[in-house]
């Protein structure tokens, strides 16, 4: 089998232990582990420590105010989708997540701070060697546009698109600073450089605010009922004044970028009823941004003509949800 | 009717307590003490010159007990006795992404890995060839320097009858390209194999293979051993579907550093390494063009397939075979010809696959049936019913039939999804497909010519009542052990579970040829029979004259041997031993299988022969959506020509896993590879070799199935029984296919059958989305052999005519 190179494993039960260990050479965070074990084991990813957060206890919980739910960073992924409290869009995401047995390890923040992916890129050190390694890691072309100065991983978190939808904010903890920003601004449109956050940053927590009268929804391609990273993700959610009017509304593109994209594209929307003519022209505008790359599972040509078909669907369900819902 | 006891019976298998609390000792579960660890290096070039392997560093590292390389392994194996041509190590040139040219042995998996990676190799990139159209036009390098020419490893060409004539002469012409993507077994256990030398100084070595006996000869052959100073243990596989049936590299290998460290060396390939090794589905391009009258009875076809066979021989000349020699079991068709090529390319070697070399051009004659009856409005059951092959007959190709039970199978999944009504009547995006096929109940020949028995069996009897079976069957899961104890225990009277049953162990066992082409049941179940037939009749005398009742009226029954007149009457099996051990001393048996001669006598007929065939049908109803080509597989039915069942339970489970298996080969899974930019890379690698990204179905993707048998005893067959392992996969893949045309009508002719697929069929003006050239081939020898309604012996002879090589 693939074994993981040696590590030192660190444990720290406080915050301020934690960001203290981060001040260490090759040194990574870890969750639950899920996508960094394998990562590890592949050696796309090196650590000699490793720094759980397990064991400090309030990165654990789920809390909730009139205004806001906060989610710690070391909840899991089957914690978030059986909270009776959590907002539709975010249970769906994490119910969506691979398998009910990662859904039981895997965490929020791990899952924020997921790895992007790509198929040159997530496989072992003898076959990336046979294509002489890839810009992400150790080699110097991005194999999915080799003329292409950057590289091209995909985002492949179903959290992020999620929250961002519902405009959260994400809190980072470093030694000396407290610092609380949009989710979104968390990412970068670069596939090797994909967060903004430092390495010496710990995400915390995510709060998320509740707004009256929102709709959410998640619509997930991928290619089998299980397992399977999404090709394709559409997070939307929107509010509706008494007439059906959209009062606010945002739209999240996940996994066909190296970030998860908040169009603006729902510009389109509102003040008006969602109506097919207001739906397609989101679309419209929404897709100038989604850039699928031939790096993921299904093909190339048709993950673009399902980026349309799945923001409709997805703004399809808002607006059933706001005339059969009281939300 | 006979009633049975055990024979048919729903019932738990013997094994089966072992297998759900984990206890089974799989070939990985093996430690032994002083155990040592192999990790191989294999090559990252496609295609490369072997020009130094440094191996100081490696061998210096502390741990490291012996590496090995090419010097050290001077003979070829290969499966058959026609394709040996792999090193057990490359020696001058590695030939795909994944070939192993070296070895370490190490104190632990660790430091073997961090010595392999200590290897300095010189490696001198050649040509890639990337598929069958490149290795048919790259006459140089040449993959390997035998074979027919260039990179083409093996031509078969069979005219049975003057069909160009046939094709002339019909009403209607039906011709169609066909494309089969290529796609592997996906075991959950990668293979494993422990090798020691016992106290003797004789090797063993426990082995995840389905071929027990033929990894035996290709040690003793490699090793340069005397074959009786080898034990080949077969452990349980956790999954074969064909995968573990050739001798593989990481065997020799282990054997060999067993011998020269003089203990135990163990290896466990990783996931990736399993989609190295491969031996799964051809990629098969197929022309199959078919005349048939105006009624669609089908008057003459031809068929002609091009493999992609991979790097390596493996079973692919047999897979050449099997790609034409099947066609004719399900239809009768009356004149048949077949060209059949296999390439070599830089690619993991293809071989058996579930249906090996007969789900390809089973893809494209139900797809093409389906076409015929669309085109001259006849319903698909109609156009198949009308002409189905005969039991008991002998086809075009010289293939003896059994019974056949095609027209129920057809019946019974028509009936219960009444797809005569609804096909072609659903709304819009729903659709139903009927497809049907055969297969083998064991090859009609082994692989290396003999005439010896094709499995035998030992029985040890005692007097407590035990009961042992030795047979060389390898048990992959499929439940070969349970079919064993059910066969002896029906006959002696005696609870399966009271028998054990020893497998796979060639210093036990008698030899069996293995766990492959769906030959293990029928070979080895008549065999038992006729063993433990043995076994009672010894008994029956001894009991007979004790208790005074004729021989012909004993009952062997409920652990009990008694008289059929007056059924209290009689003793326990264990005072009967008692009896027969004490008159007869030890008493032991043995019966022994060997199929009965096949008809064909021409060179090539003896792939297609079988003792009987199963037949299988399927309707499947799918669900596809317009706007995206998505398709949901709503629901299956499945009916099996299965002639008698040995467990009822088993069967069911062997019909589930072949749909579960078929559905992915349908839907998804393919063996793919990429090239990067040839300017830049000669890099040729496997797209996606992990379980992750090599989309297989999960539990969430199984639709429900109804599942229906056929039973009419075949005599061939022990109790009647038939094959199931392999037939229920082939309909799986043209019905889904028959079923999109229906639901939305767009025609697939390749699989996977994927969403992008019909997507793209739907939104463009032919409506189908498949291959559109077939390359041209030379076929300077063709062999002419009249069918048997045209005076034909079996043999084959220089036509009357001179025959045209076809373009």
């Amino acid at each position: 089998m693939l074994r993981c190179p040696p590590f030192t494993y660190h444990t720290p039960q406080t915050m301020s232990e934690a960001v203290r260990l981060l001040h260490q050479d090759d040194v990574r965070i870890v969750a639950g582990g899920t996508d960094l074990v394998p990562n590890l084991k592949r050696r796309h990813q090196q650590a000699k420590h490793l720094v759980s957060l397990h064991q400090i206890p309030e990165l654990h919980t789920i809390t909730e105010t009139d205004s806001m739910v906060t989610i710690g960073a070391l909840v899991t992924l089957a914690e978030i989708a059986a909270a009776p409290q959590m907002m539709r869009v975010v249970s769906m995401a994490a119910r969506s997540i691979a398998s009910s047995h990662i859904q039981n390890t895997g965490t929020l923040g791990g899952n924020l701070c997921l790895d992007t992916r790509c198929n040159y890129y997530n496989q072992s050190y003898q076959w990336r060697q046979s294509i002489d390694f890839c810009m992400k890691e150790q080699g110097d072309t991005c194999w999915v546009a080799p003329g292409s100065p950057r590289c091209w991983a995909v985002s492949s978190t179903d959290m992020a698109p999620a929250l961002i939808a519902l405009n959260a904010t994400v809190t980072l903890v470093s030694q000396n600073n407290t610092e609380t920003i949009n989710l979104a601004d968390m990412y970068r449109d670069d596939g090797m450089d994909y967060l903004t956050k430092q390495p010496s940053q710990i995400v915390t927590q995510v709060q998320i605010p509740k707004t009256q009268g929102q709709h959410s929804t998640y619509w997930k391609l991928r290619r089998r009922g299980s397992i399977d990273f999404p090709v394709l993700s559409i997070a939307a959610a929107a509010s509706f004044d008494k007439n059906k009017h959209v009062t606010q509304a945002r739209l999240v593109l996940g996994a066909v970028a190296s970030y998860p994209i908040l169009s603006t594209a729902t510009s389109e929307l509102i003040g008006h009823p969602l109506t097919p003519q207001t739906i397609e022209a989101c679309i419209n505008k929404a897709i100038t941004n989604a850039k699928p790359m031939d790096n993921t599972d299904h093909t190339l040509g048709w993950r673009k003509q399902m980026t349309k078909h799945y923001i409709r669907g997805a703004l399809n369900e808002l607006e059933t949800l706001a005339t059969t819902v009281h939300p | 009717m006979t009633s049975f006891r055990v024979i048919g019976k729903h019932r738990p298998r013997i094994d089966g307590r072992a297998r759900v609390t984990g206890q089974l000792l799989y070939a990985d579960d093996i430690s032994l003490p002083r155990m040592v660890y192999c990790k191989l290096l294999r090559s990252h070039l496609p295609h490369a010159s072997i020009r130094n392997i440094d191996t100081t560093k490696a061998s210096a590292l502390d741990g490291v007990y012996l590496v090995l390389t090419g010097d050290d392994f001077p003979i070829k194996h290969g499966i058959l006795p026609v394709s040996q041509d792999e090193y057990a190590l490359c020696r001058d040139k590695t030939r795909f992404v994944g070939d192993p040219y070296a070895a370490v042995i190490a104190k632990t998996e660790e430091i073997a890995q961090n010595a392999v990676e200590l290897i300095e190799a010189e490696l001198e990139p050649l040509t890639t060839i990337s598929n069958s159209t490149e290795a048919l036009s790259v006459e140089t390098p040449r993959i390997h320097t035998y074979g027919e020419e260039g990179n083409i490893h093996k031509r078969v060409a069979f005219d049975f009858g003057h069909v160009d004539q046939s094709l002339k002469d019909a009403d209607h012409i039906f011709e169609d390209l066909f494309f089969y993507e290529g796609n592997t077994h996906l075991p959950l256990e990668q293979h494993a194999s422990v090798a020691t030398t016992d106290p003797d100084g004789k090797l063993a070595i426990w082995s995840s293979t389905q071929t027990p006996h033929y990894l035996h000869r290709a040690l003793a052959k490699t090793l340069q051993l005397p074959a009786t100073h080898i034990r080949v243990i077969a452990t349980p596989n956790g999954g074969g579907f064909g995968g573990k049936s050739d001798p593989f590299n990481h065997e020799v290998i282990v054997a060999k550093a067993a011998m020269l460290l003089n203990r135990p060396v163990k290896i466990t390939l990783t996931r990736e390494e399993v989609f190295y090794c491969h031996r799964g589905r051809h990629p098969v391009l197929m022309r199959l063009k078919t005349g048939t009258d105006k009624q669609g009875l089908i008057v003459g076809q031809s068929l002609d397939t091009v493999l992609d066979g991979g790097a390596y021989g493996s079973y692919g000349v047999a897979s050449t075979f099997y790609t034409g020699a099947l066609q004719t079991v399900t239809y009768h068709i009356p004149r048949y010809q077949f060209r059949g090529c296999r390439t070599f390319t830089n690619k993991p070697p293809c071989g058996p696959k579930r249906g090996h070399g007969t789900p390809q051009p089973r893809f494209g004659l139900e797809i093409q049936l389906d076409k015929m009856a669309v085109s001259l409005g006849i319903n698909p059951k109609t156009i198949r019913t009308n002409q189905l092959a005969k039991p008991h007959s002998v086809t075009a190709n010289y293939l003896q039939l059994g019974t056949v039970g095609l027209g129920d199978c057809i019946d019974k999944v028509t009936e219960a999804s009444d797809f005569e009504t609804r096909w072609g009547n659903l709304p819009e995006g729903h659709g139903l497909g009927l497809a049907c096929s055969s297969y083998l109940c064991g090859a009609g020949l082994p692989i290396y010519w003999n005439d010896m028995p094709h499995s035998g069996v030992q029985l040890k009897l005692d007097r407590l009542g035990g009961v042992t079976v030795f047979c060389g069957s390898t048990e992959i899961g499929q439940g070969s052990n349970d079919v064993l104890a059910a066969c002896v225990s029906e006959i002696l009277g005696i609870d399966p579970f009271d028998i054990r049953v020893i497998t796979g162990d060639t210093d036990l066992t008698p030899v069996d040829l293995g766990s492959y082409s769906s030959r293990v049941t029928l070979m080895t179940g008549n065999a038992a029979i006729e063993a433990a037939t043995r076994a009672r009749d010894i008994i029956a005398s001894v009991v007979s004259k004790q208790l005074g009742i004729p021989k012909n009226q004993l009952v062997f029954a409920d652990r009990r041997v008694f008289s059929s007149e007056h059924p209290d009457k009689g003793i326990s099996f264990q005072e009967a031993m008692v009896a027969t051990e004490t008159e007869h001393g030890t008493l032991g048996t043995t019966g022994s299988y060997r199929p009965p001669p096949a008809p064909g006598k021409y060179k090539g007929a003896g792939v297609g022969p079988s003792p009987t065939y199963s037949y299988s049908a399927s309707v499947i109803e799918v669900r596809v959506n317009k706007d995206t080509g998505q398709l949901d597989v709503v629901k299956i039915w499945m009916a099996h020509d299965i002639g008698t069942c040995i467990n009822r339970t088993l069967v069911f489970n062997q019909i589930e896993g072949s749909i579960y298996m078929g559905l992915g080969e349908a839907l998804m899974e393919e063996q793919t590879f990429r090239r990067l930019p040839q300017k830049r890379s000669s890099a040729l690698v496997h797209k996606i070799p992990s379980l992750l990204d090599y989309k297989s179905p999960t539990m969430m993707d199984m639709p429900p199935c109804d599942i229906f048998l056929v039973e009419y005893p075949d005599k061939q067959g022990p109790f009647g029984a038939k094959e199931v392992g392999q037939g229920p996969l082939l309909p799986i893949m043209p019905a889904i296919a028959n079923a999109v045309y229906d639901a939305v009508g767009v025609r697939i002719d390749e699989t996977p059958i994927t969403p992008d697929k019909i997507f793209k069929a739907m939104n463009s003006s032919d409506k189908r989305v498949g291959p559109k050239d077939f390359p041209s081939i030379n076929f300077d020898h063709v062999d002419f052999i009249p069918p048997p309604w045209e005076g034909g012996d079996g043999n084959a002879f220089v036509p009357p005519h001179p025959h045209q090589p076809r373009r």
